[in-house]
């Protein structure tokens, strides 16, 4: 039935076609790489630069103010802006678009973060210290991994929205999937868009399960023996906390 | 740099400001557009998270639904909806902007809900309040912060979508940077993203202070009461 319905369904311009993912395989491929690249590529840079600049605003609360309200400011602008922005500087290259990436996941981890280490519980850090415990030591050993269920959800949303967001790109010529949506539009090659758009979101479906399994991972006292209170904490705090502190924008 | 002085005389040339295609026209266009989905949206959304966050139902759906509109790409939409049945036009980005504008309403309007002072419910209760008094006079002003900051987040997020609408044709400011970018003129690019941003911030603005406003609301409640 699939090998009658496929026969002709590129000249019949069909949403759903086989022969496009067959004969275009090489095509698909090469985009995804690109995509899988840039998001990755967007989220360990954006890790990189949000741990250093969170151990500064803990030192220093004035900063916090600062770096959170200059993020916000710059997550607010438009990706397609954030793009057109960047032209003058780095033209258009894919470095144009993990800029940009690189911006809103930085404001996503940066809040998570601190989040995350904030909402330690004083007694814990009271006891590290008295334990004999130094900064280096007490960050590591019980504030990191205290706070890892709220970093990992906010490298969860960021990953997530930076799948979303990297079609964008494609207004530039660097969007991954993007660009095949964005090639399907202009000839209306229905098969193209539909292939690209379904293969964006289960890229974006497999990172998030991919971290869960790794947070899962990670923390193994959250789930070691049956459910403990402290198991149920990921769930109903998560969204919460997370979705207000960062607007749902997709692929703006 | 020359681009950002090119930008800059681009913004400043007052012809650039008229006609059918001039800014004004385009800025008109953006407002419209963001103030027809996020109307709609909240006109679909806001009472089904409401309703549900005052019976306590559907909690699943109403948090997942956030989760589910950012996994899914804005700009696969709009082309999707473009070459489908709706084709290129008003209508499809208007719908599309909707589509993305509801997720953060109920998800936040939902939790604004459920998160009123079981406390407080409950003295209403006792007072002899019926679930419609309750969900007036207690929930909803106790909801309203949370509400609120769920309309600035989809607004911003509508203004910002409306820029990628010209990708399929539509008006707006992003007419600017895509037809900029087609055509290689670069001040024209810089410009209309400048314009773009700054509106982005401005809506922001505007609706943090409305925030604001909603939030210092219900701490004039009891003190009026205690009379």
């Amino acid at each position: 039935m699939a090998i009658v319905a496929s026969g002709n369904c590129l000249e019949r311009n069909a949403w759903i076609c086989g022969d496009y993912v067959r004969t275009r395989s090489d095509e698909l491929w090469t985009a995804s790489r690109e995509h899988i690249l840039l998001t990755v590529s967007a989220v360990v840079i954006g890790l990189v630069i949000a741990v250093p600049l969170v151990l500064l605003a803990r030192r220093f609360r004035v900063a916090v103010a600062w770096i959170g309200g200059l993020t916000s400011v710059l997550y607010t602008i438009p990706s397609l802006a954030f793009f057109a922005l960047l032209l003058p500087v780095t033209g258009l290259s894919t470095t144009t678009v993990r800029i940009g990436l690189v911006v809103y996941t930085l404001v996503i981890l940066f809040r998570g973060l601190l989040a995350g280490l904030d909402a330690v519980p004083a007694a814990a850090r009271e006891a590290a210290r008295g334990m004999g415990y130094g900064p280096a030591r007490l960050l590591l050993t019980v504030e990191l991994p205290l706070a890892l269920p709220s970093i990992m959800a906010a490298v969860r949303v960021a990953t997530v929205s930076t799948v979303a967001m990297v079609t964008v790109g494609a207004t530039i010529g660097h969007g991954g999937l993007g660009n095949l949506i964005y090639d399907g539009l202009s000839s209306s090659f229905k098969a193209e868009v539909l292939t690209a758009s379904v293969l964006c979101v289960a890229l974006a479906v497999v990172a998030d399960l991919l971290l869960a399994g790794l947070e899962w991972l990670l923390t193994p006292w959250r789930h070691g023996r049956r459910g403990r209170r402290t198991a149920r904490d990921g769930a109903p705090p998560g969204p919460v906390s997370v979705v207000p502190a960062q607007p749902g924008r997709s692929a703006a | 740099m020359s681009t950002l002085t090119g930008a800059f005389d681009w913004l400043t040339t007052g012809s650039n400001w008229r006609g059918s295609e001039g800014i004004g026209t385009r800025l008109t266009e953006h407002l419209l557009l963001t103030g027809a989905s996020v109307g709609i949206a909240c006109a679909v959304a806001l009472p089904v998270a409401v309703g549900l966050g005052h019976l306590g139902r559907g909690g699943t759906l109403a948090i997942n639904i956030s989760n589910v509109g950012r996994a899914v790409p804005t700009f696969a939409v709009l082309v999707l909806l473009a070459i489908g049945p709706l084709g290129i036009g008003d209508t499809t980005t208007v719908v599309a902007l909707t589509l993305f504008a509801i997720a953060p309403l109920v998800t936040n309007s939902y939790v604004g809900m459920r998160e009123v002072d079981p406390g407080a419910k409950e003295a209403a209760r006792g007072m002899g309040m019926s679930g419609g008094q309750l969900l007036r006079r207690v929930e909803l002003p106790l909801a309203a912060p949370l509400i609120v900051l769920g309309l600035r987040l989809a607004a911003v997020q509508v203004v910002a979508t409306a820029t990628i609408a010209a990708l399929i044709g539509g008006g707006g400011l992003g007419r600017f940077v895509v037809d900029g970018l087609a055509n290689n003129r670069h001040d024209e690019v810089v410009g209309g993203a400048i314009l773009v941003a700054a509106l982005a911030l401005i809506v922001d603005g505007i609706l943090f202070a409305v925030a604001r406003l909603v939030a210092s609301g219900p701490r004039k409640v009891p003190a009026a009461r205690t009379r």
